[in-house]
């Protein structure tokens, strides 16, 4: 029921180090996976939610062995497999079978204006929001996505079966259950959700700390 | 889509994390699935042209001007907007104000989402398994590695950004800025400040 990245709350990972601002990538090759991915995505293929699930599904030893560039490349390469613009035999090879198939989406004078227009995830739905701020509300007592077994879904474990309160709505977005998977954008309310620490944690850091999550109305029932 | 398959395809790519990218890039680019110079456009937007000085430009001016902050609180999205701060990344923003009783700090535990056009790419620790796992349990403790101890009174508001929602953490202002202009307060407004793993810096402090 679980994916190697739903990893809030886990004990054991040891020291956050901080970082001084100013330097952006820390090696060339970070710089191109980023870059790749990016310039591999304009071709339309896939959206946020599809590109998400597809680094959820590494292998967790894969997954927690790579760093976080070696994530995205590894998710890319499965990704353009299974949508078959690239061979598992081109993989192997390191080249191209034949050349050129496709011309590039994304030239580089058009970079700017593609990465300021972006992909806004709010949609219109004819799903009325039940909930308002201040209710009580419980999350899904299962973080599993319940159309597709092992699939995509932005409810993370360490806050299944939790009451909380709307704080905030957000207006109708995407549902990424349905998109990651190619059944529709299925976009319904989606709603800030505040849980106090002692509600998601046996012993919370301070009486008064809170986590805030966003969470689509089908993740939630009144409580 | 690829479920638990012991032969993930990306396992067919060189082990050596450089050399997977150029093969991959290699390929695309043989096929003409990419261009090389779109490559190079990208890097230099998030090198040279996007980066967390956006985001300083936006607190400092909300720092100055009360009726700014108003509607930054309000509708982040179309102030941000309205300054250039829109794109990839950044299509639904939120402002959230630090106070003496609420300190705000932001994660993503299922991947590593974060304001892009605000603070452009995420440094590192973001994005490290540590930052995701522990910052929703223990955010007191991870502030202790960034240096930062919060008063008792403080209670910390921790927002796990899972939906394309980004959040941007609007620091206190410090002591000591009263009149100050506004590019004189950016210099005060660091990135881990607008994450919350950080607070703004006191002018004796700024360089």
């Amino acid at each position: 029921m679980s994916r190697p990245h739903d990893m809030g709350g886990r004990y054991g990972d040891g020291p956050v180090i901080p970082e001084a601002e100013g330097k952006v990538f820390h090696a060339d090759w970070h710089a191109r996976a980023l870059a790749v991915t990016l310039a591999a995505g304009a071709h339309g293929k896939w959206n946020i939610d599809v590109s998400r699930h597809a680094r959820e599904c590494l292998a967790p030893m894969d997954y927690a062995r790579f760093s976080y560039y070696e994530k995205w490349i590894a998710a890319l390469a499965d990704l353009l497999v299974a949508i078959d613009l690239v061979s598992a035999r081109e993989l192997s090879r390191g080249d191209a079978d034949a050349t050129p198939r496709a011309r590039a989406t994304l030239q580089a004078r058009d970079v700017s204006a593609v990465l300021a227009k972006g992909g806004p995830a709010d949609r219109p739905s004819d799903i009325a929001a039940t909930f308002k701020t201040g209710d009580a509300v419980r999350t899904r007592r299962i973080a599993a996505n319940t159309l597709v077994d092992g699939g995509h879904t932005r409810l993370p474990r360490y806050a299944a079966g939790a009451v909380g309160r709307v704080v905030r709505f957000h207006g109708t977005h995407v549902l990424p259950d349905r998109s990651a998977h190619g059944l529709g954008e299925g976009a319904e309310p989606l709603y800030g959700v505040a849980f106090a620490a002692s509600e998601l944690w046996a012993h919370p850091e301070h009486p008064r700390d809170e986590v805030v999550l966003d969470l689509w109305q089908s993740y939630l029932a009144p409580a | 889509m690829p479920h638990d398959d012991p032969d993930h395809p990306h396992s067919l790519l060189p082990p050596d994390p450089a050399l997977r990218v150029k093969a991959l890039e290699t390929i695309l680019t043989r096929k003409g699935l990419i261009d090389p110079a779109a490559l190079d456009a990208i890097i230099d937007t998030y090198e040279n042209k996007i980066g967390p000085r956006n985001g300083a430009h936006v607190v400092a001016r909300a720092w100055s001007d009360p009726a700014f902050k108003v509607r930054l609180l309000e509708d982040a999205t179309a102030v941000v907007s309205e300054l250039g701060y829109y794109g990839r990344q950044g299509e639904h923003m939120v402002a959230v104000e630090n106070t003496d009783v609420t300190h705000n700090m932001v994660v993503c535990t299922l991947c590593s989402c974060y304001p892009w056009p605000l603070l452009g790419i995420p440094p590192t620790w973001y994005k490290s398994d540590a930052y995701r796992a522990r910052t929703v349990r223990e955010a007191r403790a991870v502030l202790a590695d960034f240096g930062v101890n919060l008063p008792q009174e403080t209670a910390v508001r921790v927002w796990d950004s899972t939906a394309e929602v980004r959040y941007l953490v609007i620091p206190q202002r410090p002591a000591g800025s009263e009149g100050l202009e506004e590019a004189a307060l950016m210099n005060l407004v660091t990135r881990d400040s607008m994450i919350g793993t950080g607070l703004a810096l006191a002018p004796k402090d700024a360089s």
